[in-house]
């Protein structure tokens, strides 16, 4: 059975199909790639996955369990995790608190217990500081561990947004254009980094990028969308000689 | 460097904590020594509270980042409530266990009040809770005005209309008389006990800011949607931060309440709600240090201007816009720093050395 099983979703942005009859399988650890002009309904289908949006038709299964228009906060808890286009990180709290907040619901202690400093705080907090350590050195942040997430550079950013994704121990990870203001070193750093955590984390990751080649390399399978419609699905050889995406592009750009 | 950064927000608390009790120490002494004038001795108390009120506040305010305009109407709540239960146990209990039960009674039933205002308002996006507590507020008072309630050998009496009303056999007494309020409170609130609750207040809201629930409650005040895709459950975080926060603004009522000898309705009005917000912008949003200062020495202010009458309302315009200044700007405040390192060291030297290094790279 595969991880995460998507049929026939759709949404409607009063009476434009945004997303239309869009269907997905991504197996357990498979590297995804989600493609398509600007305006295609990339993001729009990460919203519906994440309980953003509540899908006007279809159904979203994730390892089995019907996930259609859950809450964010439920989908979370089933599994899947996300970054955003629009970075969106708690800006006034430290990178590692940021990262913290990621283990919420994996290492837990109750509030009571947290204003009377009780032991289980102690030991609790301390198993949260090694595990989101470990994370940020992954992404190479712990120099930045104690300053506040604004503060960090652009790239940083979306790193720190992948690394708190993360904490929160998903079985799929989306990420929407996350090598999005990178320059060329980076993102090759960034496309090794994803390697290392799909194969540290056996975690499947569907991700949408605008740079082509780092899609190419990256992923195993990439899916095509265009004004809402899946126009072309398959491995990067596939994707690339077919000729209603080589239309789609050179005519959307 | 790991310790080392630990280390540094604990050490801020500590600081939070020794201002307080080195405040405290302070006051006991001059006291001792009549220094302090009668006026002065009197805000003691009420300095307590204010403090309690404006951290409390900053819970809701600048840690959870929702806006409160009532938060004086869970003082009242508390402080009717908790002076209700003295004056009608009477000297029935010991001093020490009545006050104990008053302040445990206040902060609850402030903090149920929490609980019902915030169920239906906190699932809601926007400035809802703002109106909400704008309206509780007064509506608090209000009904306070309105209300006879009265005990005797067969229980409660309560009445809108006025004493008589309330049909209670000759055991019976009229404790809430409208606006006339409760009346022969006993004065049981001490210096002493309000700085407790203060530190006890401090405890509770620092300790809960660095934890699990506090990060969760920061994360919705950062962005609620990115704390909701990593699996925080909005609604009972912002619930958790404003009843603490509205029981906690209980504990100060009954506080407050027990230094008066008559506790009417229309000391908890909007403005003193605004009164403690003004102390929460002035000290910081989230900054909980802030929050103590700028409630102790606002408070203060008025009265040691008294003597300036003319030019009082002058004068507290002028600190607070200078208490502004000096949390907003880097250059007042690294200035500020700089001048207490002189003051500490004797550093003259370097301290001008400094000067003239910025003023070169000024001038590049
Ligand atoms: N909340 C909304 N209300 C109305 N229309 C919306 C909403 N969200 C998205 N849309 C529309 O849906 C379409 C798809 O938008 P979406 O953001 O999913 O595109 P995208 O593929 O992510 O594009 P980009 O590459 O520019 O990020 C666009 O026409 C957009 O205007
Ligand atoms: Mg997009």
């Amino acid at each position: 059975m595969a991880l995460l099983e998507v049929n026939h979703l759709g949404i409607v942005f009063g009476g434009l199909h945004a997303v239309d009859k869009f269907s997905l399988k991504i197996e357990k650890g498979q590297l995804y790639g989600l493609i398509g002009p600007n305006g295609a309904g990339k993001t729009t289908i990460f919203n519906m996955l994440t309980g953003v949006y509540k899908p006007n038709e279809g159904e979203i299964i994730l390892d089995g369990m019907n996930i259609t228009g859950m809450h964010p906060e439920k989908i979370s808890k089933a599994g899947i995790a996300r970054t955003f286009q629009n970075i969106r990180l708690f800006n006034d709290m430290t990178v590692l608190d940021n990262v913290k907040v990621g283990l919420h619901n994996q290492v837990r202690y109750s509030t009571l217990s947290g204003i009377l400093r009780l032991p289980s705080y102690h030991e609790k907090e301390n198993i949260m500081r090694g595990k989101a350590m470990s994370l940020l050195k992954i992404f190479g942040l712990e120099d930045e561990a104690y300053q506040k997430a604004s503060n960090l550079p652009y790239g940083k950013q979306r790193k720190l947004e992948i690394a708190r994704a993360l904490a929160t121990n998903p079985k799929l990870l989306l990420l929407d254009e996350p090598a999005a203001g990178m320059n060329p070193n980076e993102t090759a750093e960034l496309a090794e980094t994803i390697h290392f955590v799909r194969n540290q984390f056996g975690v499947a990751i569907l991700l949408i990028e605008h740079d082509m080649s780092f899609v190419m390399e990256l992923c195993e399978k990439i899916v095509v969308v265009d004004y809402g419609s899946i126009i072309a699905q398959g491995d990067a050889q596939t994707v690339r000689n077919d000729p209603r995406v080589i239309a789609a592009y050179l005519g959307g750009e | 460097m790991n310790l080392k950064n630990i280390s540094r927000t604990t050490r801020q608390n500590l600081v939070t904590y020794a201002i307080v009790i080195v405040a405290f120490a302070v006051i006991q002494v001059m006291s001792a020594a009549g220094m302090l004038s009668n006026s002065l001795t009197g805000q003691l108390i009420p300095i307590c509270s204010y403090i309690i009120m404006a951290v409390s506040l900053n819970l809701t305010v600048g840690v959870l980042g929702e806006l409160s305009l009532g938060h004086a109407g869970f003082m009242s709540v508390g402080a009717f409530s908790s002076a209700f239960f003295s004056v009608a146990v009477g000297d029935a209990l010991p001093t020490w266990l009545t006050m104990i039960l008053a302040l445990l009674i206040g902060t609850a039933v402030a903090g149920v009040f929490g609980i019902l205002i915030g169920i239906p308002v906190l699932r809601l996006q926007g400035d809802y809770l703002a109106i909400v507590t704008l309206a509780f507020g007064e509506i608090i008072k209000n009904l306070l005005n309105a209300f006879y309630i009265g005990i005797d050998g067969s229980g409660l009496h309560i009445s809108m209309k006025d004493a008589n009303a309330l049909n209670m056999d000759e055991s019976g007494r009229v404790i809430i008389k409208g606006a006339q309020g409760i009346t022969g409170v006993n004065r049981m609130s001490t210096f002493t006990i309000g700085f407790v609750l203060v530190l006890i207040t401090l405890v509770i809201v620092l300790n809960l800011i660095h934890s699990r629930t506090g990060r969760a409650i920061m994360s919705i005040r950062d962005n609620r949607i990115a704390a909701e895709s990593v699996g925080i459950n909005v609604t009972k975080y912002k619930m958790i931060a404003f009843t603490i926060s509205a029981a906690l603004a209980g504990m100060a009522g009954a506080l407050y309440a027990h230094s008066l000898a008559t506790v009417v309705a229309k000391k908890f009005d909007y403005n003193t709600s605004i009164l403690i917000l003004v102390f929460v912008v002035v000290g910081g949003m989230g900054n909980i240090r802030g929050s103590v200062i700028a409630a102790a020495i606002l408070t203060v202010l008025p009265e040691l201007l008294r003597s300036f009458s003319d030019y009082r309302m002058l004068v507290y315009a002028i600190v607070l816009i200078l208490m502004m200044l000096f949390k907003q700007s880097p250059q007042i405040r690294s200035f500020c720093a700089s001048v207490w390192e002189r003051l500490r060291f004797g550093r003259l030297q370097a301290f001008f050395d400094r000067k003239k290094a910025q003023n070169t790279k000024k001038g590049a």
